[in-house]
């Protein structure tokens, strides 16, 4: 019996690269044999992906776009049996998705993990999130509430701040004078077709780049440098079975505080689920209070924070595009915030709080008081990357261990 | 659904607003008190256009209220930042937005700030004021959508 399936297996082992595939990345690929929680939120962004894939596929089934959408949503919310769940899964999915994903990007500041030989690791993870924002975006206007018609009113009317084209790209976005049901169907294919397939081949190029260039650790240790007689990293453990064992108790505490979010709090106190998506579009009246939903507030409030129409979009596009230069803002010869000095370690913390401050008014009405905060805020996230080269090159820095 | 829209407007109290449907728009109508009319120009220092310079003004010099009654005023009840329906605050009154608050209307989304006839203020993300719909009074009817009577 063993020696059949040895023959079937060298039968496909000859016609595809299993064996060496599996070798390659997972039971030989060498990773820091130390790292800490923060190197977790990749594997889990990877969970969450397919938590999103499986339950959008049986959304669909449920779903229909057009002017009839929100009938579609009440009908699986009530009648149809674990219709709610299987949406509750894809809203939670998509709030912890943006939850693991800022962790992520926040370990890469706090470690240097886009510093060289990184930068297309680093620039492939934008991109990821560039087009996460903007399937989370889409996603959140096929319900065709209130808070999906207004906030697809003022997103789209973003693209009419442009210069000469601004009106035309509008009315071509919609597809209609106003938003209709060809908005909705329009944005249904660019949700469960275009995009994903985006974001797939983004997160295998991701993967591909980190697998040729190795992971990085908290130490900033390259641990390339000290290697066996068979060129293995002597600080390094293969990659399976150590870490993916390691990660499956962190993916289980992750699915835990997820399945608690789906069963209990699904609208996560309107953070999650605005309340007044649960009423039916109306092109007439802008609800009272209007938000976008909590990962796209830091961005809001800068949009808000900029007194002027076209300058506002700008500021608020710049301050997603200005990660993609991270690599090649940073000048420390150290990667590490452990190794880097004083100056490194406020920005940080100063920009931290700024998100967070941002991140907060984005979600709250505008006052006086606050939009003087969010200016402040906003300046402040700006500095971050912009002194960057200052502050990286002038201060003093520890110096990094040999070894991991 | 592009047709004109007809609205008797005799039921309004002064200070009051209605909102009527025009093209999927929220068309905003209201009757100005006395006390607003005489206003209108005392608070010209706040606006960023009082004259409504930088845009297509379809009734200007006519009548303060920017229409074609010196009651009424008529907007296409649509902010010019990023197309929220702004809010109705008629009340001279303080508020979180604006200390100096003498009535107009109040963007949800972005903070942007209009006076009672629909002038955009300084400072705010709007960069026009809120544009004024093509309509026409006979008697009591208001006729939003088309200029002339037709007859």
């Amino acid at each position: 019996m063993s020696e059949n399936l040895t023959k079937v297996f060298n039968w496909i082992n000859h016609r595809l690269p299993v064996q060496n595939t599996f070798e390659r990345h997972l039971s030989k690929h060498p990773v820091p044999k130390k790292v800490n929680f923060w190197y977790l939120f990749g594997a889990l962004a990877a969970v969450v992906l397919v938590i999103q894939i499986v339950s959008g596929i049986w959304l669909i089934m449920l779903y229909s776009p057009g002017e009839g959408a929100f009938a579609s949503i009440e009908y699986m919310m009530r009648d149809v049996d674990y219709g709610w769940l299987i949406r509750y899964m894809h809203t939670t999915g998509a709030s912890m998705f943006f939850a693991v994903v800022y962790l992520h990007m926040f370990r890469g500041l706090l470690y240097g993990s886009y510093q060289k030989p990184r930068e297309l690791v680093w620039i492939f993870g934008c991109t990821i999130y560039l087009a996460m924002m903007a399937e989370g975006f889409l996603g959140y206007v096929l319900p065709y509430g209130q808070m999906s018609y207004w906030g697809a009113q003022v997103i789209i009317s973003l693209f009419g701040a442009l210069p000469y084209i601004g009106e035309s790209l509008e009315l071509w976005i919609r597809g209609d004078y106003y938003i209709s049901g060809i908005t909705i169907n329009r944005f249904f294919a660019l949700h469960v077709v275009a995009l994903p397939l985006v974001l797939i081949a983004l997160v295998f190029l991701h993967l591909v780049a980190l697998h040729e260039v190795g992971a990085g650790n908290p130490e900033g240790v390259d641990i390339e440098a000290h290697t066996d007689e068979d060129g293995v990293p002597l600080d390094s453990v293969p990659f399976f079975p150590y870490k993916v064992l390691n990660a499956l108790v962190g993916i289980g505490v992750f699915l835990t505080v997820f399945a608690i979010i789906m069963f209990f709090f699904p609208e996560g106190g309107g953070y999650f689920i605005e309340y007044a998506n649960y009423e039916e579009a109306n092109p007439l009246v802008t609800p009272d209070h209007i938000a976008p939903v909590w990962y796209y507030s830091p961005y809001y409030s800068i949009l808000r924070a900029v007194p002027d129409k076209l300058g506002g979009f700008a500021a608020m596009g710049a301050a997603v595009a200005i990660f993609f230069v991270v690599p090649w803002l940073d000048r420390s010869k150290v990667a590490s915030i452990r190794y880097k000095g004083i100056l490194s370690k406020i920005a940080l913390v100063l920009f931290g709080i700024s998100f967070l401050t941002l991140g907060y008014l984005g979600t709250v009405s505008v006052t006086e008081h606050r939009k003087t905060m969010s200016i402040i805020c906003t300046f402040i996230y700006f500095s971050y990357f912009l002194l960057m080269p200052i502050y990286t090159s002038i201060e003093k820095t520890k110096p990094v261990p040999d070894r991991l | 659904m592009g047709a004109p829209v007809k609205v008797d407007v005799s039921k309004l109290e002064p200070g009051q607003q209605i909102q009527v449907g025009w093209r999927k728009q929220p068309i905003f109508v209201i009757r100005h008190t006395k006390e607003a009319i005489n206003n209108i120009e005392s608070s010209l220092s706040k606006l960023a256009d009082p004259k409504s310079e930088s845009i297509d003004e379809p009734y200007r010099d006519i009548n303060l209220t920017r229409s074609k009654s010196s009651e009424f005023t008529v907007l296409v009840g649509v902010c010019t930042h990023l197309g929220c329906s702004p809010k109705f605050f008629p009340e001279v009154e303080p508020k979180s937005w604006d200390a100096s608050w003498t009535g107009g209307y109040f963007c949800p989304c972005h903070g942007s700030m209009f006076d009672l006839v629909g002038r955009v203020f300084k400072g705010v993300p709007a960069p026009t004021n809120m544009k004024v719909p093509p309509h026409n009074f006979n008697g009591n009817i208001l006729t939003i959508g088309e200029d002339e009577e037709m007859s």
